[in-house]
């Protein structure tokens, strides 16, 4: 294989969608970057806190799990472990089944599309559905996200109403507020139709206990104001020690994911409702999930773990912005995803061993992260673990280095490789048999051969 | 306990136990993320009011004027808390329809929702809405305007100072502007779920 798999998902973007995730990211990134820099006198000071504040959990979590479980069951909730995916579909179901419960509607929470949920529970005749509204439209398609905030970034209007139209919901308008207000309608009879409140977490304080589920859209308060029974989805590594570090954290996220000083809905969920409230689950689940987590968190790279799945790394990315989401083939995309999908595949470590080398290295996603992680330098360390564990995709688009190290290791042969490599002007250099230079050379143009200039002017430079 | 719960701890340790030490705890300042804007404040309803127009959302302080513009939209039905009605519903004229109990069957009915603030945050223009202190959630989100009656002592000046109060409460939501999304084509679109005016109605 001459390119690697990223380029070829580059190269077969339609150039509607192309241009459409391009256009996003970018405006997401400035955007992000005035605001920042607008409203601190030093917001790298913030990322380094933040990332300090969350490396200090990851590494600790021996003791604050047991500490988070003690506060959540103080507070009325019921709390579950799983240590695998399938574990954690499992919970789901028979937290529902113990109770006659059938409907779900959920609000985005990305370990459930780690887990492959839906899939599970529709099986087990269990009806879900998204209402974050890009997360619907990805699947009433049938779809999967792009973005880790900006679901359909790869979509166009037209795309939109064409599904709308299909799925009932009005003849065709691809008019975006129109497209919106029919899902408002749509959706809400569907949240007082059902059963249970599913959503994720992007924080869990441990000295109280409390959840922190941000939206902007309102789905996750619809879901937690409609059904009687919320189940939280949330990966090992979401604590924080403090509610006062929440203050920092969310500051941060806003920011870094859609450019807001916050984002609209930012709810604190500490347990069922309170006894007065009307409205709202009377019982509260938290499913802790580990799903390769602790793999993680044995490696070198556990830095990866302190991600706070703001999306600012992808908005940045070159690799993503010409390649789009879907490339990378897993959940999480982008830089981020380049680290985390290999390392949560476990035994399927070498279906994704291409990803860390969809990537210059050019270091942008470590600068934007909020939480500081090192990405390129993550990066790099996978990179030698595909090497080491010899996975082809690791390999692969990579020019065969062998023949290189013969001749730099040797002089003679260097130098007589110094003279075919003046022949080679007088060659169409399409003639050269290496195929990872054939794939470059089809968008570029080689330079001129000047090899062996630097040797004759050491030798004849003047002595000093 | 469960399997899953002594695999996930035991993984954990024998992760960590190899690791010469621990990541310390940092220790930061809380003047670090506080806006440049909410320093020295006296009076926050003037920052508070500016930053929640900066978001889209409506500060009024006058019933009167909230019954204005809500006449004006033909905004006619709607849901209020019954706490707060009887020293609200002498400024609304015949002609308007306010109940005093949620019916979720009736989720079109109500073009507003009148439901009180726990608190507000001036540095980003956010309501804060506490389970306690709200006496309907779908009252509070699902009409199309929902008014946060707020008291100006309510209002803390920055973020790290609200989360220093955060009320022993089940659900604590954090309101900054109307609704919205632009998951198509990055376009903002207000009232997704939730409602799509955001006003703030200053009693003092
Ligand atoms: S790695 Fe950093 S920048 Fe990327 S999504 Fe995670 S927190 Fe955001």
């Amino acid at each position: 294989m001459a390119t690697q798999l990223i380029d070829q998902f580059a190269k077969n973007l339609a150039p509607d969608t192309k241009a459409a995730v391009y256009d996003g990211s970018k405006k997401g990134h400035e955007k992000r970057t005035q605001l920042l820099f607008d409203t601190y006198a030093d917001p790298n000071r913030l990322r380094e806190i933040a990332g300090e504040i969350k490396q200090h959990v990851i590494e600790n979590l021996d003791t604050y799990l047991p500490a988070v479980e003690a506060k959540l069951q103080a507070n009325g909730v019921k709390v579950h472990w799983a240590a695998t995916g399938d574990d954690a579909c499992a919970a789901v179901r028979d937290i529902m089944q113990a109770r006659g419960l059938r409907k779900i509607v959920k609000a985005k929470t990305m370990v459930s599309e780690e887990i492959e949920l839906e899939h599970y529970l529709n099986k087990h005749g269990i009806e879900t559905l998204e209402t974050d509204l890009g997360e619907f439209i990805v699947q009433i398609d049938h779809d999967h996200p792009s973005h880790i905030v900006k679901p359909i970034i790869h979509k166009n209007r037209r795309e939109i109403a064409q599904s709308f139209e299909r799925e009932g919901l009005g003849a065709y308008n691809d008019d975006p507020a129109t497209i919106t207000a029919r899902a408002r309608q749509f959706l809400r009879h569907k949240y007082l139709a059902a059963d249970v409140a599913l959503t994720g977490a992007n924080f869990v304080s441990v000295e109280s206990g409390r959840l922190v589920i941000v939206t902007n859209e309102g789905n996750s308060r619809f879901c937690l104001a409609a059904t009687k029974c919320h189940i939280a989805l949330v990966g090992i590594e979401k604590l924080v020690p403090n509610d006062r570090d929440l203050g920092l954290l969310l500051n941060l996220l806003g920011r870094s994911a859609t450019a807001q000083q916050l984002t609209v809905y930012t709810e604190f969920v500490s347990g069922p409702k309170s006894a007065t409230q009307p409205d709202g689950p009377e019982e509260m689940h938290v499913i802790f999930v580990d799903n390769g987590r602790t793999d993680v968190l044995a490696s070198d790279c556990r830095d990866i773990l302190r991600c706070i799945r703001c999306g600012a790394c992808l908005n940045v990315c070159p690799v993503y912005r010409q390649a789009s989401g879907h490339a990378y083939r897993s959940v999480y995309p982008g830089p981020v995803g380049a680290v985390l999908s290999p390392l949560l595949a476990g035994k399927k470590f070498p279906e994704f061993a291409d990803l860390p080398k969809a990537s210059s290295l050019c270091g942008a996603c470590h600068e934007v992260c909020p939480v500081n992680i090192p990405i390129p330098d993550l990066l790099l360390r996978l990179r030698e673990k595909g090497k080491r564990e010899g996975a082809p995709l690791a390999a692969a688009g990579t020019p065969p280095m062998g023949a290189w190290a013969v001749l730099a290791s040797q002089p003679a042969a260097w130098k007589v490789a110094l003279f075919g490599g003046k022949i080679l002007n007088f060659l169409p250099t399409n003639l050269i048999p290496v195929p990872a230079l054939r794939a470059w050379e089809a968008k570029r143009t080689l330079p001129e051969w000047r090899g062996g200039e630097f040797r004759a002017w050491f030798k004849n430079r003047p002595k000093p | 306990m469960s399997t899953s719960r002594e695999q996930i701890m035991g993984r954990v340790q024998a992760a960590l136990a190899p690791l010469p030490q621990r990541a310390a705890r940092p220790d930061w300042d809380r003047d670090l993320v506080i806006l440049r804007q909410a320093h020295g404040l006296t009076d926050p309803w003037p920052l508070f009011a500016e930053r929640l127009k900066a978001v889209n959302g409506t500060p009024l302080t006058s019933v009167t004027e909230l019954v204005a513009l809500l006449g004006k939209n033909n905004w006619k039905h709607g849901y209020c808390d019954p706490a707060l009605w009887p020293q609200l519903s002498g400024a609304f004229p015949s002609g308007f329809t306010v109940e005093t109990t949620y019916d979720r069957t009736r989720v079109d009915d109500y073009a507003f929702g009148l439901t009180a603030a726990a608190g507000a945050i001036a540095e980003t223009g956010t309501l804060i809405l506490t389970d306690n202190g709200t006496s309907s959630r779908l009252g509070a989100l699902a009409p199309w305007v929902h008014i946060a009656v707020l008291h100006r002592n309510q209002i803390h000046h920055d973020i790290p100072s609200a989360v220093a109060a955060l009320p022993a409460d089940p659900n604590i939501i954090w309101v900054t502007g109307p609704s919205k999304t632009a998951d198509v084509e990055g376009i903002l679109i207000e009232g997704v779920h939730g409602p799509g005016r955001q006003v703030a109605l200053l009693v003092d």
